[in-house]
């Protein structure tokens, strides 16, 4: 069993897989990796299967040492990895050797990398997931983001697992300082006069600081709302754009609260969230509106993709 | 009025089932949830309870939202059929004002009444649990005398312990762990409404009731102790009838 060592966290690492469902209607997020396709992408390049956990890196200082052999995989933002302090491709399985030293050295585009290792990392499932969930404090490693001389055990890694596999590059994601989103209205559009969804959907919007795994909050044009911005509780769904009665957009990810209580414009359609979990303070966001029908349609070829990888995958 | 459903970004349905936040609405509401949860219709996911809504995600890879529509009404159709558990109350004991209640005072002036009132009025009602949210555990409860309503603190608390007590407006709840907060503070719970250590972290259910029960402050220690060393039993009795509506 591979094992790694915590040299340096970086600013806040997490263990995440694809989430915890089916608490949110008791006050628990569903946590999981905030850009799903990076994360699913990583472990199928170390033949690990879709739900292992991978480590979810933000913007820089990861230093973790192999204490034994593996096969890795980084994806998502490109934050300089190294290994030995030499680049190392991303998107490829690399073999990393006993006494190696992995680091994301900081972010040249994006705001979150992937680490698998083939195995996947073993800690013990809470709730049927080993996401890290530091407001619940449960998943990952004590339910907090890694600290110096954590020890990561990896899993038993897949037959299929070796080096040397990378990803067609019509498959690798770039990630601008500006990006534009799609958007399914609803479910509280009607609270917004028709000026109000103009601006909503014809302004550019900036990322704030004040951005982390619960939300990406934005800044720009006010949206004005028919009366009031409040609503009776509800549930929060992934992606759903909420303006508060200062008429900012706020877009929920993976660590957001399971209820709110203030009107939702939009909800941004899944294969675009993505793009929204790798922008950081000072990007620009632009909305723009398409059908339910079109969204699903997206999402069924991004699938069918995977789908097709991983028989690849088990093919050679 | 009949059910409304809505698209809710691209995977989950919106569903409205009334205008008005009540009982009868939130039976209704977790009469679907029972039943979205229970006939385990493929493609369907988690659900989440609103005031007066159901939030319902999917699985656009194995249901398109008409479908799912039409599945949530064919259940709709089902409800007036399901037997909603019996209904619990749950004894919430509580140390009113002190350190552990520093806002007791204030929600006393700001009503002319004096503590001894605002701690009758408050342990008098059972409370609804409407359904749970916001951080893990937390209640939203309904049914608060309006005597009681205070407005929220102008400048909110950095930390408030976990089993805090408060009231923000008409409204009464619990915080299950430490938080920030600008609720009204008027006393504290030795209870952990959420435990990740359990098997079920969770003390409460959307449709349980809650009563509080003042207690002093040794006893509080007591069932401190106890908590923490798993002996604490907590007090639960059914509410005449069952929830059937």
């Amino acid at each position: 069993m591979a094992i790694f060592e915590v040299i340096h966290p970086g600013i806040f690492t997490t263990i995440q897989d694809l989430g915890r469902k089916g608490y949110q209607k008791y006050g628990l997020a569903v946590s999981g990796a905030a850009d799903h396709y990076a994360c699913r992408m990583a472990n199928l390049l170390v033949a690990n299967p879709d739900k292992s956990a991978v480590l979810e890196v933000t913007l820089f200082g990861l230093k973790l040492k192999a204490r034994t052999p593996a096969v890795i995989a980084i994806t998502g933002g490109d934050l300089t990895p190294t290994v030995n302090e030499k680049p190392v491709p991303m998107w490829t399985s690399i073999n990393v050797s006993e006494g190696d030293v992995i680091h994301l050295k900081g972010t040249r585009s994006g705001c979150r990398a992937y680490l698998a290792a083939a195995g996947g990392i073993d800690v013990p499932i809470f709730l049927g997931s080993r996401s890290t969930d530091t407001v619940g404090k449960v998943g990952g490693i004590e339910g907090r983001s890694l600290k110096k001389g954590d020890v990561l055990n990896i899993g038993t890694p897949s037959a299929d697992a070796r080096s040397g596999r990378r990803l067609s590059t019509s498959l690798i994601p770039e990630y601008p300082k500006e990006v534009d989103v799609r958007v399914i209205l609803g479910p509280q559009a009607d609270a917004f006069t028709s000026k109000g969804m103009e601006t909503f959907l014809s302004s550019d919007y900036k990322v704030s600081t004040k951005l982390d795994r619960m939300a990406c909050r934005l800044e720009g044009l006010e949206v004005e709302h028919v009366d009031s911005a409040d609503i009776a509780s509800e549930g929060n769904f992934l992606g759903a754009v909420q303006i508060p009665k200062n008429g900012l957009p706020i877009v929920f990810n993976v660590g957001r609260r399971s209820v709110g209580g203030y009107t939702k414009i939009a909800g941004v359609i899944t294969v675009d969230l993505p793009k929204l979990a790798q922008v950081k303070p000072g990007d620009t966001v632009r909305f723009h509106q398409v059908e339910l029908s079109d969204a699903h349609r997206w999402l069924r070829e991004q699938e069918r993709t995977f789908k097709i990888l991983q028989s690849a995958l088990r093919g050679g | 009025m009949k059910f409304r459903y809505q698209p809710a970004g691209d995977q989950s349905i919106l569903v409205e089932v009334s205008r008005q936040d009540d009982e009868e609405t939130n039976a209704k509401i977790r009469s679907l949830s029972k039943l979205v949860e229970e006939e385990q219709v493929s493609g369907f996911g988690e659900t989440i309870l609103g005031y007066r809504t159901l939030l319902v995600t999917y699985d656009p890879l194995q249901l398109t939202f008409a479908e799912a529509v039409r599945k949530l009404k064919s259940l709709e159709r089902e409800m007036k059929e399901v037997e909603l558990p019996k209904t619990r109350v749950i004894e919430i004991p509580i140390v009113y004002g002190g350190e552990n209640g520093p806002d007791l005072e204030a929600v006393a002036e700001h009503n002319q009444l004096t503590p001894q009132e605002v701690i009758t009025i408050h342990s008098s009602p059972e409370y609804l649990v409407y359904f749970l949210g916001f951080t893990p555990g937390f209640p939203f409860l309904g049914g608060m005398s309006e005597k009681l309503a205070t407005p929220r603190l102008s400048n909110p608390r950095v930390s408030i312990p976990g089993g805090s007590v408060g009231i923000a407006e008409g409204q009464t709840g619990i915080y299950p762990v430490k938080s920030p907060g600008g609720w009204r503070l008027i006393g504290r719970t030795p209870l952990a409404l959420y435990d990740p250590g359990k098997a079920n972290p969770f003390l409460l259910e959307a449709g349980d009731y809650v009563k509080f029960k003042p207690i002093r402050q040794r006893e509080f220690e007591s069932i401190v102790h106890e908590v923490e060393t798993g002996e604490y039993e907590p007090v639960i009795s059914v509410k005449g009838g069952n929830g059937h509506f």
